[in-house]
């Protein structure tokens, strides 16, 4: 195990790594330039320079990397080329409203995927499962802002129960509002991806249904129903873990759409605007952030699913 | 020692009549009759497809969703064909047990075994975490697993295919059932192994007075575990009656290719059946 | 091929709408009931009519038009993306396979990196440096996807060759070429079908996702997703207006993706046998052939639960 955790640990290491030097390197392809840009159409050549040197662009390539890259190991994300403020803070205070979202959005999925893609296993002979199957093929190929808009059209706008977008600007001072502002981006996230996860988990289950060690189980003299549910289903949830850490970067990354959506300050939403407004510097510090966290998420995952399954966890491998 | 006898004689044995599954409108078997008297072993040959394992599944109630059944298996008496499956699993185990042909498969990778031993124990002795590990620590034993305390503690991907069956034989047996089926369940194991693990069967029988349904395509192992025996054939019963008699004078064309199947490869690995 | 596919709901299913996808594609070259652009001021929000057949939007111009023009986008998206995801996956198969040891040792880990990446930052990453555009679109899923069939063509390459029958070809003589035309081709095609529509599936939504965020088509281009952006700053008013767009955007990744699934089921021969063990396995192999939101990137054949795509936005 221990061997294992360190060769996927250093597997992440070096994906950040790569990860920040295909932002970086690409952001650097910039047609155009940063400082002319920022400058503004106004400015003299010779105000342009001074932006320049100011901004530490006239650097080679190489150092302003390994000047941000060292810059972010100390926790210094950099600053914006359009406000000069912070990016570190500003990203850490929207990840209060996106890591939220992300978290209720995963529980909605996992609650509407996992059970109804049981039960679409069980039903598989009858109308009931084929109706979910259907169900679920339909709701995965919707598009998400789609969706969204279907959920505000019902519960907003025609039944007024949540709010239609925003976030209470006292953010999570206010509990019971900044919640509710979650809700719907949460269902509308937890819908699509859900559906995913229900094909996933009725095909797990349908595997385990013929498994013959749940057959065995029934045999010593369990119901085949307390058989599946006692043998069957924990190899199923074994399965829909490794498929989960994937899935997990699909929610942060539908965060996306949904914070422009439902108008919420978080880090998706701040990501749209900021390459609207080729804030470099902002940009990449953005983008390693959420991709870090996709890997690590990954990495997490990874690592569990290696723990609970008896026959991965050799000592002698 | 009359106390046996009338066991004996108190059971009725395991009776098939008429048995007839059909699935998907296709007659898997068809009007099969036979009986596993107490404590005796009889066997179940044919060719692949003749409708063998889907026999012994039905004796269990484990033929495939969908399937059709109808026809009467009697357990001692009881009838079984018909019950709900809730019913039916009350009689798995504790009156008829199963042991299958794939050791590999047949065991929840995800448990230790000492926990899949325990668990029948505890559904038909009603006996507690503690008091189901000693039973299974005596169970182990008495089919022959090597340092049954320390193997308990293993998962199956750790023990040897013959410890795997001995523990799906355990298995089996934790609910003292009055019947055995066992379907094919050396034909994965080595020769060695084989040999072994049918000696267990032979004990248990004998011991426990545990009739044996033993299904199987290799006639020398139906001349060594079972005296009389069942030919199937596209899911019909053609030939029944001791083994010595099928063995000698086979009458149905079914059995005698068979027979004839069988001395051809005896003659070419120089053995005799 | 075709025909086999046509024998199943499914498959049915998906090649009639695809089929009707690309027919109306060609026939909105040359004709559209109206100007997709033309903005009538006097005839906003009209309902659906003999002259406007599913109605106007807020500036007036007749959807049945706009979804038909929109129709070339979506081909032309899902297409483009196939393209990408096919070269991109045959070189870096190739260079994943035919060149020096430490190369594809390096090929290998490289792979498993960028398999973790979203298709959505690439997509923003792509926007920052280019501006916002359908291309942008297309090379973002074409390089997730590339990367995906990529690592499971080389889990698939590394399983056949290790397999009895092509030690047994090449025992008897086939020289490398036989055995991957004869053996690893018909072995990683259907694979590859797969991976493809998903990759397809998840371009379409795509493109609706980034054109909503401003970023995929331009406003002079008739595209879905376009559509559904402007019709979300009505949402207060006319709630249920983007159910056109969205609904048309929806059939065609469905009938993408069960294209997918048909194609795997009618290739996989072990779904056709009768070998209950193998049908097992082919089950677990069968997972979502679906896209979702964001998640993407399918672990690599060798696992059982491979293929979830996902789709950005």
């Amino acid at each position: 195990m221990t061997r294992f955790l360190v060769g996927r640990l250093l597997l992440l290491v070096v994906g950040l790594l790569v990860a920040s030097i295909i932002v970086f390197a690409t952001l650097r392809v910039l047609p155009g330039d940063v400082a002319q840009v920022v400058a503004g159409t106004q400015s003299t050549p010779a105000q342009v320079e001074q932006l320049r040197q100011q901004l530490g662009l006239d650097r080679p390539v190489v150092v302003q990397y390994l000047d941000w890259i060292t810059g972010v190991l100390r926790g210094d994300l950099g600053r914006s080329l359009v406000t000069n403020g912070a990016v570190g803070p500003e990203i850490a205070e929207k990840l209060a409203v996106t890591l939220p979202l992300a978290g209720m959005s995963l529980v909605a999925a996992l609650l509407v995927g996992v059970p109804l893609g049981v039960l679409a296993a069980v039903l598989r002979r009858r109308a009931g499962g084929a109706v979910i199957g259907f169900l679920a093929q339909a709701v995965a190929a919707v598009p998400v802002v789609w969706a969204g808009m279907l959920l505000i059209a019902l519960f907003a706008v025609t039944l007024h129960w949540l709010p239609t977008q925003g976030f209470p600007l006292d953010g999570w001072g206010e509990p019971a509002r900044a919640f509710s502002s979650l809700v719907l981006p949460a269902l509308t996230i937890g819908a699509v991806e859900g559906a995913v996860i229900l094909r996933f988990t009725r095909s797990a289950t349908l595997s385990v249904l013929d498994a013959d060690h749940v057959r065995t189980a029934a045999a010593v003299g369990l119901t085949r129903t307390q058989a599946l549910l006692r043998h069957g289903l924990p190899s199923v949830a074994l399965t829909v873990l490794a498929v989960l850490g994937v899935q997990i970067a699909g929610l942060l990354v539908g965060a996306v759409v949904v914070e422009q959506l439902f108008s919420l300050p978080g880090v998706g939403r701040m990501l749209v605007t900021d390459v609207g407004r080729r804030d470099v510097t902002k940009v990449q510090s953005e983008l390693l952030v959420l991709t870090g966290l996709v890997l690590l998420v990954g990495f997490a995952v990874d690592v569990v699913h290696r723990a609970l399954d008896p026959r991965q966890r050799e000592v002698g491998e | 020692m009359s106390g046996t006898t009338d066991q004996r004689t108190a059971r009725d044995g395991l009776e098939v009549r008429g048995l007839t599954v059909r699935i998907a409108g296709r007659t898997v078997l068809d009007d099969v009759t036979f009986t596993v008297p107490p404590g005796r072993r009889v066997g179940v040959i044919g060719a692949s497809g003749s409708g063998k394992s889907m026999t012994s599944l039905a004796l269990m109630g484990l033929e495939p969703t969908g399937a059709e059944v109808t026809g009467s298996i009697r357990l001692d008496g009881t009838e079984l064909v018909g019950l709900r499956d809730r019913e039916r699993a009350r009689h798995r185990g504790s009156g008829i047990g199963m042991v299958f042909q794939e050791p590999g498969t047949a065991l929840d990778p995800l448990r230790r075994v000492g926990a899949q031993v325990a668990e029948p124990l505890r559904l038909h002795r009603g006996l507690d975490r503690r008091a189901a590990a000693t039973a299974a620590v005596a169970l182990a034993d008495a089919v022959g697993l090597p340092d049954p305390a320390s193997l308990l503690r293993q998962y199956p991907h750790q023990l040897s295919g013959g410890q795997r069956q001995r523990i799906c034989i355990a298995m089996a047996m934790a609910g003292s059932p009055a019947y055995l089926v066992a379907d094919e369940p050396t034909t994965a194991l080595d020769v060695t192994t084989e040999a072994r693990i049918l000696e267990l069967f032979e004990r248990l029988s004998t011991d426990r007075g545990t009739g044996m349904l033993f299904v199987t395509h290799d006639l020398a192992v139906l001349a060594r575990i079972a005296d009389t025996a069942v030919v199937l054939d596209h899911g019909r019963v053609v030939e029944q009656g001791s083994v010595r008699t099928l063995l000698d004078a086979p009458q149905h064309p079914a059995t005698t290719a068979l027979v004839d199947a069988a001395r051809a490869t005896a003659r070419l690995t120089g053995g005799s059946t | 091929m075709i025909r086999r596919l046509l024998t199943r709901p499914t498959g049915c299913f998906a090649v009639v709408v695809l089929g009707l996808l690309v027919v109306l594609a060609l026939v909105s070259l040359v004709w559209t009931p109206q100007d997709p652009f033309r903005a009538d001021p006097f005839r906003q929000w009209a309902p659906p009519g003999p002259a406007h057949w599913f109605g106007t939007d807020a500036s007036g111009r007749d959807i049945a038009s706009y979804l038909l023009a929109g129709t070339r986008t979506t081909v032309l998206v899902a297409a483009g993306s196939g393209v990408v995801a096919s070269v991109v996956g045959i070189v870096l198969t190739a260079v994943g396979s035919l060149t020096t040891r430490w190369v594809r040792e390096g090929t290998a880990v490289l792979l498993d990196i960028l398999v973790a990446f979203p298709t959505l930052l690439t997509a923003m990453l792509l926007t920052a440096v280019f501006g916002g555009s359908l291309g942008i679109v297309v090379v973002s899923v074409g390089l997730s996807f590339g990367v995906t069939i990529a690592r499971v063509a080389r889990g698939e390459i590394r399983r056949i060759a290790r397999s009895d029958y092509v030690v047994a070809a090449r025992a008897s003589g086939v020289g490398p070429l036989g055995v991957l035309t004869r053996h690893l081709v018909p072995n990683a095609a259907p694979l590859f079908t797969v991976q493809l529509s998903l990759a397809m599936a998840t371009a379409v939504l795509a493109e609706a996702g980034l054109s909503y965020l401003g970023y995929g088509a331009g406003s002079d281009t008739a595209s879905w997703g376009n559509l559904l952006a402007d019709l979300q700053t009505y949402i207060g008013v006319h709630p249920w207006s983007a159910t056109w767009p969205g609904a048309a955007i929806a059939l065609v990744v469905a009938a993408l993706s069960l294209l997918g699934d048909a194609v795997r089921d009618a290739t996989d021969p072990r779904l056709t046998t009768g070998d209950r063990a193998a049908r097992g396995t082919a089950a677990t192999d069968r997972t979502a052939g679906t896209p979702g939101p964001g998640g993407d990137r399918a672990p690599d054949a060798d696992d059982p639960a491979t293929t979830t795509p996902g789709v950005t936005a």
